[in-house]
C-alpha cells in the first residue's frame, strides 16, 4: 500500500488537483485532459485495493528480486573519513536500477485499465528498458522515445529495448534530449489516446503521475526504515539520492519525511558547475514555470524558454524537477545540493575500486555528496545513499572520457 | 463588447464564416510576419491568431514545432511578440488578435505584468494550450478586468461536465479541435465533428470555430458549414518554411504564403 505518512500533516500531498503547495498541477492540452482524468480515478480506485498491492509486491519479490540489500560500505567508509556510509542497492534490481519499481506498478495500471500499447520516454534508458521489459512480460506494444543525443550515449541500453521488443524512436527536436523526448511521448499519448499507457518515468509530469511514480518508488524507503531499525537499531542521521525529475530520491525520502531527526539530501547535476550555466540543477538555480504538465522549478531563460541543461550522466540531463521535490525545498525539508561532472566521476571511480560496485553516473552523483557530507559527520553517524542504478550502461561514456574506445 | 465578440456578431449578420489564420511570431523574422499579419487581413482573415514561440511545444505537430524553432533561432519572446502587436496596430485597429502559445512565458513575465502589456498592446484574446480552465483562474480574472478574451479549447475527447466547465470560463470564441492529435494531423472524421458541435451548442451562445487539420479550402468549407468559422495554421506554416529569414520576402512570395487563406475565403463565402 502507498505510504500512509501522507496522512499526516505537514508534508501532506497532493491535493485532489495534484497540488503540492503552489506546485504540480495538470497542465496540459484539452485532448490529454479525459485521459489524466481517467487515469487518476483509477488509481483511487486501485490504491485502495489490497489486491493490486498484493500483485505489485509479488512481482517486486519474484521478478524484480527485493527488497534489495542496504550494505555497509566500509572501505568507502574509510576513505571518506566519517560517518558510516551505507548503500541502498537499487542497482541490483531485475533491469538495474530503481525504475522498475515504477514501471512494474504503471504497467499493472495499464492492465486494469485494459490499454493495449506502451508508451514511454527515456533519458538513460534506463527507464526505456525498464518501460520494454514490462511491456515483453505482458505482451504488449510498446514505443520508446529518446534523444538523438542520448541514443548516442547510452547505447547498450538502446540495444537492449530493441531486444526486448521495443521501437525506440530517435527524438530530433529541441535538445535532443529527455525533455524532448517528453514532448514527443506527450504528443504520441495525445494522438493514441485510446489505445496507449504512457509510463512516465519519473515524479514529473501532470497529475496523477508525480503522485503515483512516488508511491511505486516508496517501497525504497519503506525497505531502507526497516532494514536500519533492524541492522543499525535507529534511523540513519542521514539520506542522499541523486535528483533528475526526482524519483528514486522521492521513493527514498518521503518514508521519513515525519522523521525530523533524519537529514535529506538531495543531489542534482552540477554539470560543469552550477556558477557556469551547463548544468542541470533547477532547485539550485532555477526559478519557478510550467513545463510538462506542472508547475515546479525549472531552468528557464528571462524570455521564458526552456534551457539546455548539461550533464555527464543522461539521466540526469533533465531542465525540471517532479513538484514534490519543488514544494520540499521551499519548506526547507530536504536540502538540495549538486555534484560537478567531475566530481561524479572521481567518485564513480572510488565506488568502483573501493567496493567493487560499479555505480550509474546518476547515482555517481549520490556518492560524490554523500562522501563529501559523511566526512562532516561522526563516526557513530550514518548516511544512507540511495544506489539508483548499475553503471554497465556507462562504461562506453566513462571510456570515451579518459579517451578510449571499446 | 470586445473587439472578438463585435467582429463575430457582424459576420454572424452578414451570414460571413470566420477566417482565422495561425501564424508563429517570428517566423522567419518579425518583420516579415508584420507584413504577412497585413497581407492575410486583405486576403480575408477576419482574426490572427499569434503563436508565441516556446522551446516545449508539445501540443504541437512537426511543422509548427520547426516555425517554434525558426523563430526562436531569431529571438523571437514573448515581450517582442507582444512588441509586434503594438507595431501592428499602428496600421490596424479593427483586427483582433489572439496570441495563442505555452504558460511558461507568461509565468515568467508574470501575470500581472503580461495582462497590463498586452492591454497595452491591443491584443484581443489569449489562448494557452497547456492552462486548462482548473488551473486559469489566477490569469482569467486578470485579463478579463482588462476586457481580454481567454478561449479555451475543447477536444473529441472532453467529457460532457468539462464541456459544461470550459463554456463557463471561456469568452470571445471557442476553439473546437477537430481531431485526437497535436496540429498539423490530418484525419478528419466529419460526422463526429458535426455532432460535438450540435452537443456545444445547445451549451453556448459563443461562437464555435473549428481548428486542427484544416489545410486548404475544400477542408475549411467543409469545416465551416458545420461551424462559426475555422482556424488554418500548419497550412500556412508550412509555406512560411520556404521564405528566408532577414525580412527578404518579396511580395510574390508572400502572395504565395496567404494563397491558402484566399483561397479558403472564397470557399468559405460560397457556402
Ligand atoms: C540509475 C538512475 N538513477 C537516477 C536517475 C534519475 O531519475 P530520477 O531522478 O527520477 O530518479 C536515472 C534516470 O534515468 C537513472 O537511470
Amino acid at each position: 500500500m502507498p505510504d500512509m505518512q501522507q496522512d499526516s500533516i505537514g508534508f501532506a500531498g497532493p491535493d485532489s488537483l495534484g497540488h503540492f503547495g503552489p506546485y504540480g498541477g495538470t497542465f496540459v492540452g484539452e485532448t490529454l485532459i479525459a485521459a489524466v482524468e481517467e487515469l487518476s480515478r483509477v488509481y483511487e480506485e486501485v490504491s485502495k485495493d489490497p489486491e493490486f498491492w498484493a500483485e505489485y509486491d509479488h512481482d517486486l519479490k519474484y521478478y524484480v528480486g527485493r527488497p534489495s540489500p542496504l550494505y555497509l560500505a566500509e572501505r568507502l567508509t574509510a576513505a571518506a573519513g566519517g560517518a558510516k556510509i551505507y548503500l541502498k542497492r537499487e542497482d541490483l534490481n531485475h533491469t538495474g536500477a530503481h525504475k522498475v519499481n515504477n514501471t512494474i506498478g504503471q504497467a499493472l495500471l495499464a492492465k486494469r485499465m485494459g490499454k493495449t500499447r506502451i508508451i514511454a520516454e527515456t533519458g538513460a534508458g534506463q527507464h526505456g528498458v525498464a518501460s520494454a521489459t514490462v511491456a515483453a512480460r505482458l505482451g504488449l506494444e510498446c514505443f520508446v522515445y529518446m534523444g538523438a543525443e542520448d541514443i548516442q550515449r547510452q547505447a547498450p541500453n538502446v540495444y537492449r529495448m530493441k531486444l526486448l521488443g521495443a521501437t525506440v524512436v530517435s527524438v530530433d527536436s529541441g535538445s535532443r534530449t529527455l525533455k524532448d523526448a517528453m514532448n514527443e511521448a506527450l504528443r504520441d499519448w495525445a494522438t493514441n489516446v485510446d489505445s496507449t499507457y504512457y509510463i512516465i518515468g519519473t515524479v514529473a509530469g501532470p497529475h496523477p503521475y508525480p503522485q503515483i511514480v512516488r508511491d511505486f518508488q516508496c517501497i525504497i524507503g519503506r525497505e531502507t526504515r526497516e532494514q536500519s531499525l533492524a541492522q543499525l537499531g535507529q534511523l540513519p542521521d542521514a539520506l542522499v539520492a541523486c535528483v533528475g525529475g526526482g524519483s528514486n530520491a522521492i521513493g527514498m525520502f518521503h518514508p521519513f519525511l515525519n522523521d525530523s531527526s533524519v537529514a535529506m539530501y538531495g543531489v542534482e547535476a552540477g554539470g560543469d558547475g552550477v556558477e557556469t550555466g551547463r548544468h542541470a540543477a533547477p532547485l539550485s538555480a532555477g526559478v519557478p514555470g510550467v513545463l510538462h504538465g506542472n508547475r515546479t522549478y525549472l531552468m528557464t531563460d528571462s524570455g521564458g524558454q526552456i534551457m539546455e541543461t548539461h550533464s555527464v550522466s543522461a539521466g540526469l540531463d533533465y531542465p525540471g524537477v517532479g513538484p514534490e521535490h519543488a514544494w520540499l525545498k521551499d519548506l526547507k525539508r530536504v536540502n538540495y545540493v549538486n555534484a560537478t561532472d567531475s566530481e561524479a566521476m572521481k567518485a564513480f571511480h572510488q565506488l568502483t575500486r573501493l567496493e567493487g560496485i560499479i555505480p550509474a553516473l546518476e547515482s555517481a552523483h549520490a556518492v560524490a555528496y554523500a562522501m563529501r557530507l559523511a566526512a562532516t559527520m561522526a563516526p557513530e553517524q550514518s548516511v544512507v545513499i540511495n544506489l539508483s542504478g548499475r553503471g554497465d550502461k556507462d562504461i562506453q561514456t566513462v571510456a570515451k572520457l579518459e579517451g578510449l574506445t571499446l | 463588447m470586445s473587439r472578438i465578440s463585435e467582429v463575430s456578431a457582424e459576420a454572424a449578420q452578414q451570414g460571413r464564416k470566420l477566417l482565422i489564420p495561425y501564424v508563429v511570431a517570428g517566423d522567419p523574422d518579425l518583420p516579415t510576419t508584420l507584413k504577412l499579419m497585413h497581407k492575410l487581413v486583405a486576403d480575408g482573415a477576419d482574426m490572427i491568431e499569434l503563436g508565441v514561440p516556446f522551446s516545449d511545444p508539445s501540443s504541437d505537430g512537426p511543422v509548427i514545432q520547426r516555425g517554434v524553432e525558426r523563430a526562436i533561432a531569431g529571438g523571437t519572446n514573448l515581450a517582442k511578440v507582444l512588441d509586434l502587436v503594438a507595431e501592428f496596430r499602428l496600421q490596424n485597429s479593427s483586427t483582433p488578435i489572439v496570441l495563442m502559445g505555452y504558460l511558461n512565458p507568461v509565468e515568467i513575465m508574470g501575470y500581472e505584468a503580461f495582462a497590463t502589456r498586452a492591454s497595452d498592446v491591443g491584443v484581443d484574446g489569449v489562448l494557452i494550450v497547456d492552462m486548462p480552465p482548473s488551473e486559469a483562474s489566477g490569469l482569467c480574472d486578470l485579463l478579463k478586468e482588462r476586457r481580454i478574451d481567454t478561449i479555451f479549447l475543447v477536444a473529441p475527447t472532453t467529457t460532457d461536465t468539462r464541456c459544461a466547465q470550459i463554456v463557463a470560463n471561456c469568452s470571445g470564441y471557442l476553439y473546437y479541435v477537430s481531431l485526437k492529435g497535436v496540429t498539423g494531423a490530418a484525419l478528419l472524421d466529419t460526422e463526429s465533428v458535426r455532432l460535438s458541435i450540435e452537443k456545444l451548442r445547445k451549451m453556448t451562445d459563443l461562437p464555435i470555430v473549428i481548428g486542427f487539420g484544416i489545410k486548404d479550402a475544400a477542408s475549411a468549407r467543409t469545416m465551416g458549414a458545420l461551424s462559426e468559422g475555422v482556424i488554418i495554421g500548419s497550412a500556412l506554416v508550412e509555406r512560411i518554411e520556404k521564405l528566408s529569414p532577414g525580412d527578404t520576402s518579396s511580395a510574390q512570395q508572400l502572395a504565395h504564403v496567404t494563397e491558402v487563406i484566399k483561397t479558403a475565403r472564397e470557399a468559405l463565402d460560397s457556402l
